[in-house]
């Protein structure tokens, strides 16, 4: 039965983490602005000089 | 594409989508409205920035009014910098702006690139919620002024108010957040770990049941003394004002909860009732975070420290003196630079005032103040620069007297408690009743059930179902609502909503839109070629009667208008294409002063009296059916700061029962809304401006009317489109039925209480059965109290 105990502690502690994980994202402010992110990481980075002629 | 090809079509400016009038100013093949826009796309392009316009089409803002070039000049002192700034050390500067024409990606683009228009800017981080962006400079490289004015180049002029000079800005509550993470991560686990108690283990494994029990019991802890937090501070405040509220009961089912499932897993007898307990705390947060989601971009808590500027030129031995308003002493002189706006009453004493109060006093057009005559604070100057004596401070002006009136203050305590409230007393007092029979009948009977029973009656008729209906439902309405641009401060907006009896209306920017007038030529008819003369002589002034002039005729032609002369407040005259073109006033264009009932702007060609343009107030194509819609349920009242003029208009559109009063002041205003409510009339107040603000405060509903939510809104219970105000007759239905289906589901959470409570007093309580009761009866009133609002929402068409 001990292996009952262990799978216990094992998911107890995943689930942690996934608390823990929400805690930080709620603290850091990662739900307060949900369009930003999204559109941010679709903004190329071209090199400046390729840019300059339209 | 030749130029032509260019005029023929209706163009649109490639900044900013305006139609371009003259179409004559462009770079490269792109047209452009202004100078101003021209100017933006140069600097954009310069910098590599065109990815600003291929991720959206057109995405500017207009740059036809250009900002004044040292109107950031107040950003030099070190005083307001240290107000503003959130840090700074000597090398760098952070500093966050309220940009309130953020609308898109490409605004996105821009704002975070902004490192490439200046060297000295390190980064830029956009919150586009908030419409704030995060700078963090160099203050060796640039400075804060010079970041505002490329910032304004761009098209993002930084909103910057006397409120930003307040020490602290409230940061947003997260805590309940944080409580229902950990009370749905202990829920989740008990429900895992109470399976062996619903399932039953065999008796070999007797010691595994402990386990899992003292497992329950440790995660039920947090639960007890985290996440259930907000329920004992609110009963312990209620209690306090010696008022009893919904979550007193509630914090007490869940501390008895707690107690009896611990004494049962200490003593061994059982496995308690953790799932329940934690799983209501957490299924009652949920409705709670639902039923305050606020709108974080809007704020109903504005008040004239928003609307008034951070600093304002002081005149000192001939030297512009940036001075913050809470600085400004009597006595000063202040200089007004155009389209700016006077922070203090004064006295004029040099140039001449043309000063826009629609905002302050309702009254739609300009006043002209002649030297030596008193200019009230809340104005907007309007034509050229202005110098005023400081006869009051800022605190002491009419306008922010008006705001600081201590009976507005004390309606704030009295606010109106919600039913639900009351409903949950009753239902307390029989929880105890039936507590005590059955305490006093196996007291009698067998007394080691009493404390099963009364405990577990405890458990059971906790109005949890009460207060998840009440959340979820109001949370839903509030989203259906906020989807339909009708935004509403709080939960509680939505029940005084539903009392109401009394519409109360200001007319100026309410009833009317601001933007636009109704003109109707009298006289001698125009010819097409007269008209466009007209025309182009008025797109040489910047007045509003002007202005309307213009979009009304409708500009085909570009004529040059040499000898072009304004006389502030009176008239226009100039030659346009061999004609002398007068227009103004009757006594500026003919000599004869005419006493004009309605606002009316009078033509002479050559000379020769023509005719007049009369305005009157254009009435939104709303208006009909909304009035059509509260006729029937509600009396109506206007109320308007401007003159009679538009009497008969109104009566025709609201019907002869409705009151209509003019030339209402801002306290006048406030003294009729107290007025009906002394006649026992629940009264909603719609307006827009400062001088419906003391209205607003004291109507039990208060609704402010905006063009656009990112302007500025006196304080106010709930935000209102201007475009969506014919549907205010369903929103106000919407609310109304919202008390109908808590009611319902309610009820139906009885019905689940009553079975409950057939196990409960006779002490048979079986840890299954509420197991099961619980979740079911909780997500049953979810479903109920979403599917019918929303199902109600749809047949509106809302």
């Amino acid at each position: 039965m001990s292996v009952i105990i262990i799978l216990l502690i094992a998911s107890i502690s995943v689930a942690g983490l996934f608390l823990a994980a929400f805690l930080w994202g709620v603290k850091t402010g990662q739900f307060e602005d949900d369009y930003s992110p999204s559109s941010r990481i679709l903004f190329e980075d071209k090199p400046a000089s390729a840019t300059k002629s339209l | 594409m030749s130029s032509k090809a260019i005029t023929n079509q209706q163009l649109q400016c490639y900044h900013c989508g305006e139609t371009c009038t003259s179409g004559k100013i462009h770079l490269e093949e792109k047209v452009f409205c202004c100078e101003g826009c021209k100017m933006v796309f140069q600097i954009i392009n310069q910098n590599g920035l065109c990815d600003y316009y291929s991720l959206n089409e057109r995405p500017g803002i207009n740059q036809r009014i250009a900002a004044r070039k040292d109107k950031f000049a107040f950003l030099d002192n070190n005083d307001i910098q240290a107000k503003l700034v959130s840090f700074k050390d000597e090398k760098q500067t952070h500093v966050t702006f309220y940009l309130p024409q953020m609308h898109c990606s490409s605004c996105l683009y821009l704002l975070e690139n902004l490192h490439k228009l200046d060297e000295g800017i390190i980064s830029s981080k956009v919150n586009f919620t908030r419409k704030e962006v995060d700078i963090i400079l160099l203050n060796r490289q640039t400075s804060l002024r010079k970041t505002a004015d490329l910032l304004t180049a761009i098209g993002y002029e930084p909103y910057i108010s006397l409120n930003d000079l307040k020490e602290t800005r409230p940061a947003i509550d997260k805590s309940m957040v944080y409580q229902i993470g950990v009370a749905g991560f202990c829920f989740g686990n008990i429900m895992l770990m109470s399976f062996p108690e619903y399932l039953g283990v065999d008796a070999s494994e007797a010691g595994l049941r402990g386990i899992f029990r003292w497992m329950n019991f440790g995660l039920a802890i947090p639960v007890l003394l985290y996440s259930a937090l907000p329920f004992y501070i609110s009963s312990w405040k209620s209690l306090k004002h010696k008022f009893l509220n919904i979550d007193a009961p509630i914090a007490l089912a869940i501390i008895v909860t707690f107690i009896r499932s611990a004494y049962e897993v200490i003593s061994g007898t059982g496995g308690g009732y953790f799932d329940s307990m934690t799983g209501i705390v957490f299924f009652m947060l949920a409705g709670r975070i639902l039923q305050d989601k606020t709108y974080r971009q809007l704020s109903f808590e504005r008040d004239y420290t928003s609307y008034f500027p951070i600093a304002v030129s002081v005149l000192k031995d001939n030297n512009e003196v940036p001075t913050t308003l809470p600085e400004i002493k009597t006595g000063d002189t202040l200089l007004i630079h155009h389209e700016e706006l006077i922070p203090a009453d004064g006295i004029l004493t040099k140039g001449k005032a043309f000063i826009d109060y629609s905002f302050v006093t309702g009254e739609s057009l300009p006043v002209l103040k002649e030297v030596g005559e008193i200019v009230y604070a809340g104005g907007k100057q309007t034509e050229g620069n202005i110098e005023i004596l400081v006869v009051k401070e800022v605190a002491q002006s009419y306008l922010t007297k008006l705001w600081n009136r201590d009976e507005l203050k004390k309606q704030e305590e009295t606010k109106s408690v919600s039913f639900v409230h009351l409903l949950s007393r009753y239902f307390t007092y029989i929880v105890f009743t039936i507590a005590a029979i059955t305490a006093v009948y196996w007291g009698i009977n067998d007394s080691h059930k009493i404390w099963p029973a009364v405990t577990a009656i405890f458990i059971i008729a906790c109005p949890c179902a009460l207060l998840l209906s009440n959340t979820f439902t109001n949370g839903n309405i509030l989203t259906i609502l906020g989807r339909n641009h009708f935004y509403l401060r709080s939960a509680q907006v939505i029940e005084d909503i539903a009392d109401i009896d009394h519409v109360v209306f200001d007319k100026t920017g309410t009833l009317t839109s601001t933007q636009e007038q109704d003109i109707v030529y009298e006289g001698d008819p125009l010819t097409h070629i007269q008209k466009q003369r007209i025309a182009a002589l008025a797109r040489c002034s910047n007045h509003p009667l002007s202005k309307a002039l213009v979009k009304y005729i409708g500009i085909t032609h570009d004529m040059q208008v040499p000898g072009f002369k304004e006389r502030t407040g009176h008239g226009i005259e100039g030659f346009v294409e061999d004609d002398w073109i007068k227009l103004g006033s009757g006594e500026y264009v003919s000599g004869i002063k005419a006493k004009d009932d309605t606002t009316t702007v009078h033509v002479s060609i050559e000379e020769k009296v023509r005719g007049r343009f009369c305005f009157s107030n254009h009435y939104r194509e709303s208006v009909n059916e909304l009035v059509h819609d509260l006729k029937g349920n509600y009396q109506l009242s206007v109320i308007s700061g401007d003159n009679t003029s538009e009497k008969e208009n109104l009566k025709k559109i609201l019907g002869e029962k409705t009151t209509l009063l003019f030339n209402q002041k801002p306290e006048d205003k406030l003294d009729y809304i107290r007025y009906l409510q002394q006649r026992g009339k629940k009264v909603m107040m719609i307006g827009d401006g400062l001088n419906d603000s003391g209205a607003l405060k004291q109507a039990n509903v208060g609704i402010a009317v905006t063009e656009q939510t990112n302007n500025f809104t006196p304080a106010s219970d709930a935000i209102i489109e201007a475009k969506k105000i014919s549907r205010l007759a369903r929103f106000i239905h919407l609310c109304r039925a919202n008390k109908n289906i808590v009611m319902a589901s309610f009820v139906m959470s009885i019905v689940y209480n009553i079975i409950g409570l057939y196990f409960a007093v006779q002490g048979t309580l079986d840890p299954l059965i509420a197991a099961i009761l619980m979740p079911s009866s909780s997500l049953s009133i979810v479903l109920l109290t979403f599917g019918s609002s929303s199902l109600l929402a749809r047949s509106m068409k809302l």
